[in-house]
């Protein structure tokens, strides 16, 4: 294997920084060899360049041989041809310089800020040169898969992660449960933030199913029983399918806001001065201005009511028939028994995970209307206690990470500006809360907040206003879409923003065996078993 | 290595030898050399041919009446004396020194140099570099340069130990040389393609 890297492949013929350069292989070196994705290093004059090969073509000196070729039983020209008049080529985008300076050797690999030049030797990356751009499995760096075709791990920084909103990204099918799965299963084991996961189909509590496998996984309860704990939306269901929870959630009608009812404007039909009308009537009737609505009879008093308030009589009726569609999902109640919000603040607070199940209850309706809901007056809570311990200078809350799935539901357009995952989405990490979006169709989602997410990772996308909205503002983004186009159906995806060096095409870690099990409950136990032990050799 | 003929016209690019026995030429495209005091120098046979001595006077057709060539010449003896055998080469190295240079030589052989042809194994040391196919490719002579590269390769694929190797790797070589001119290539490929 070291042998076939370090051998030269091929030199650099043209290029240029924005657009990269163009390599012209070895006559060695054959074109079906190459793969779209794999890294390659560029020695340089003064530096050494990494980069990625993301496109291959077929060249020709002399156009005359397209249109006369030699005949396919004369070998004897194809092979003089080969390489001389006809050759390969590759194109690669130069993302990193590497050793050869000072400052690359003290900072380690700095952006690419010219091309290498003419005639410069290019070679397959070698595991050293990985290791040296994306560094090893430690403390603060999670393993989530391997490049392409090799064997190093990749591993993700995840505190740069931590620092900002996130976003995975992909067709449904290609992995994105799967791979989320595993992110958070990383964030509880590395990361020092705690999380709220809106879990809306089932499959991050307690255990997941994973299509190929045909079985179930575990999931993060399963892993980490003492820092997790599983509030659930439909006590039943989760009694059916053998989960413990440690929580029903309820939400009383008093708990609901005008902002929530503006949020499911889509998914109720309502008409916009349905929405409007919710306003005035929570400034009327005050907190349980749900329940008075609905109590109103079709009355000439009601009547009146409406007019003098400006809202039309069938403004009013299709506000009531939205109303009446809340009303009948199972977990809303009049009155809550116990504070659902606050139960969830006390677990975060003490650092244990906590995952929101959904149970039966899979419509958007009850996802937008929980996970919006919730979330703001987590948010709330968020933003008091963060102001307040900045005024008396203390540590402020632990950093939280709400996960939510459909992602365009609560962040299109329309909406952004009323959800408040819109709102934390902008804001960053000013109240420690930040968001990680799971979504089939990133092109709905608004672009601010798109280009609000420090990294993204994606998998298999084939529709082009999807590829676009995800690659905005990526440098070499043409390039890129080459290889998120060619990117396998499953367990393939491409990462790139904050958390790593430069874009990087990866094979997803394989769990789902009793050793890889293994791996993620031991992490931290094993290394502090191991310091004892060296201790104990010094006594 | 034989002696074959005598050095009648010398310049940088070339000369013209005239063959001691009538009829008796090196090959078309073959590798021949020039003895000089302190160096040799190499050239490849570029044409070839058989006339009267005297410009002037033009051999006559006696063989009407002859039943073959042979008793042409032998009723007419005088005729080895009347005719001679020349052939032009073109210069594409020389050696000095111990080493061998492959372009034009600094001086051109002196009239009445002794013209050889080249054994075996000197073909096969000058054949490691192929640089001198660029001066039969550039030059302008009266032989197409397609065919004489082509008579060439094929003459020293002879004498190689793997003459397909050879074979192809002349015509990587040839490939850029000429530029990536398809149909040139093509011309000499199709000449010196071993035929199975």
């Amino acid at each position: 294997m070291t042998d076939i890297e370090s051998k030269t492949m091929g030199i650099v013929v043209s290029g240029s920084v924005e657009k990269g350069v163009e390599v012209r292989l070895d006559t060695q070196s054959s074109v079906e060899d190459m793969v779209v994705g794999r890294y390659v290093t560029i020695e340089g004059k003064k530096r050494r360049f990494f980069g990625m090969i993301t496109d291959i073509s077929l060249g020709v000196t002399d156009e005359a041989i397209m249109q006369t070729p030699p005949d396919t039983s004369d070998r004897f020209t194809a092979e003089v041809l080969d390489g001389t008049a006809t050759f390969g080529t590759l194109h690669v985008l130069p993302m990193l310089t590497i050793g050869g300076d000072a400052v690359s050797i003290v900072e380690g690999p700095q952006p690419v800020k010219t091309v290498p030049s003419h005639f410069s030797r290019v070679k397959l990356a070698s595991e050293q040169d990985m290791d040296l751009v994306f560094g090893q499995e430690d403390e603060q760096r999670f393993w989530i898969g391997n490049p392409l075709d090799m064997e190093t791990k990749l591993c993700l920084n995840l505190e740069e992660l931590a620092k900002r909103s996130n976003g995975i990204f992909g067709k449904s099918g290609t992995g994105k449960t799967f791979l989320t799965r595993l992110l958070l299963i990383g964030m509880l084991q590395k990361s020092k933030a705690v999380n709220l996961i809106f879990d809306m189909h089932n499959e991050y509590g307690w255990e997941g199913s994973s299509e190929s496998a045909g079985r179930k996984v575990k999931a993060l309860k399963q892993l980490f029983p003492e820092k997790v704990s599983v509030f659930t939306l439909d006590e039943e269901n989760s009694r059916r399918r053998g989960v413990s929870t440690d929580f029903t959630v309820r939400i009383g009608f008093d708990e609901i806001e005008p902002e929530d009812i503006a949020l499911l404007k889509q998914t109720l039909n309502l008409t916009e001065p349905a929405t409007e009308a919710v306003y005035q009537l929570r400034r009327r009737f005050g907190r349980d201005w749900m329940q008075k609505s609905l109590d109103l009879s079709d009355s000439e008093e009601t009547k009146n009511l409406l007019q003098q308030m400006n809202i039309h009589e069938s403004t009013f009726q299709n506000l009531r028939r939205g109303l009446s569609t809340i009303r009948r999902l199972p977990f809303i109640v009049p009155h809550a028994p116990v504070d659902a919000v606050k139960s969830i603040l006390e677990y975060l607070d003490r650092g244990i995970n906590v995952v929101l199940e959904f149970g039966r209850h899979r419509d958007m309706t009850a996802y937008v209307l929980v996970a919006n809901m919730l979330a703001r007056r987590i948010y709330s809570r968020y933003q008091e206690k963060t102001e307040a311990s900045m005024a008396a200078n203390l540590a402020s809350p632990m950093p939280l990470i709400i996960t939510i799935e459909e992602a365009h539901k609560f962040l299109n357009r329309e909406v952004a500006n009323y959800t408040i995952f819109g709102t934390i989405a902008r804001e960053m990490r000013k109240y420690n809360v930040t968001l990680l979006v799971i979504d089939q169709r990133p092109s709905a989602i608004d672009e601010e907040v798109m280009s609000q997410l420090g990294t993204k990772i994606t998998c298999l996308l084939d529709n082009e206003k999807d590829i676009d909205s995800v690659l905005a503002g990526v440098s070499g983004k043409n390039e890129l879409k080459t290889v998120l186009a060619r990117l396998a159906p499953k367990q393939q995806a491409l990462i790139f923003g904050h958390a790593v060096p430069m874009p990087v095409p990866i094979k997803t870690r394989e769990w789902g065996s009793e050793a890889s099990y293994k791996e993620f409950s031991s992490g931290r136990d094993s290394k502090k078993r191991a310091e004892k032990d060296i201790e104990e050799l010094f006594d | 290595m034989v002696k074959i003929g005598e050095v009648i016209e010398s310049t940088t690019t070339g000369f013209i030898a005239e063959a001691y026995e009538l009829y008796e030429l090196p090959v078309f495209g073959s590798l021949v050399k020039v003895v000089e005091l302190d160096s040799e120098i190499f050239g490849i046979v570029c044409q070839a041919g058989t006339s009267s001595i005297e410009p002037g006077r033009r051999p006559i057709a006696r063989g009407k009446d002859a039943p073959s060539q042979e008793t042409v010449y032998e009723t007419n003896p005088q005729l080895l004396k009347l005719l001679r055998s020349e052939f032009n080469v073109v210069n594409v190295g020389y050696q000095s020194g111990g080493k061998i240079y492959q372009y034009l030589p600094p001086k051109p052989p002196r009239i009445h140099a002794f013209v050889h042809t080249c054994d075996a194994d000197e073909i096969k040391t000058f054949s490691q570099s192929l640089d001198f196919l660029g001066i039969l490719t550039i030059e302008n002579m009266t032989v197409p340069a397609e065919e004489l590269v082509a008579a060439v390769l094929r003459e020293m694929s002879r004498v190689q130990d793997d003459p397909q190797a050879f074979l192809v790797a002349a015509g990587k070589s040839l490939t850029s040389m000429l530029g990536g001119d398809y149909q040139r290539l093509r011309a000499i490929l199709g000449r010196i393609r071993i035929q199975k």
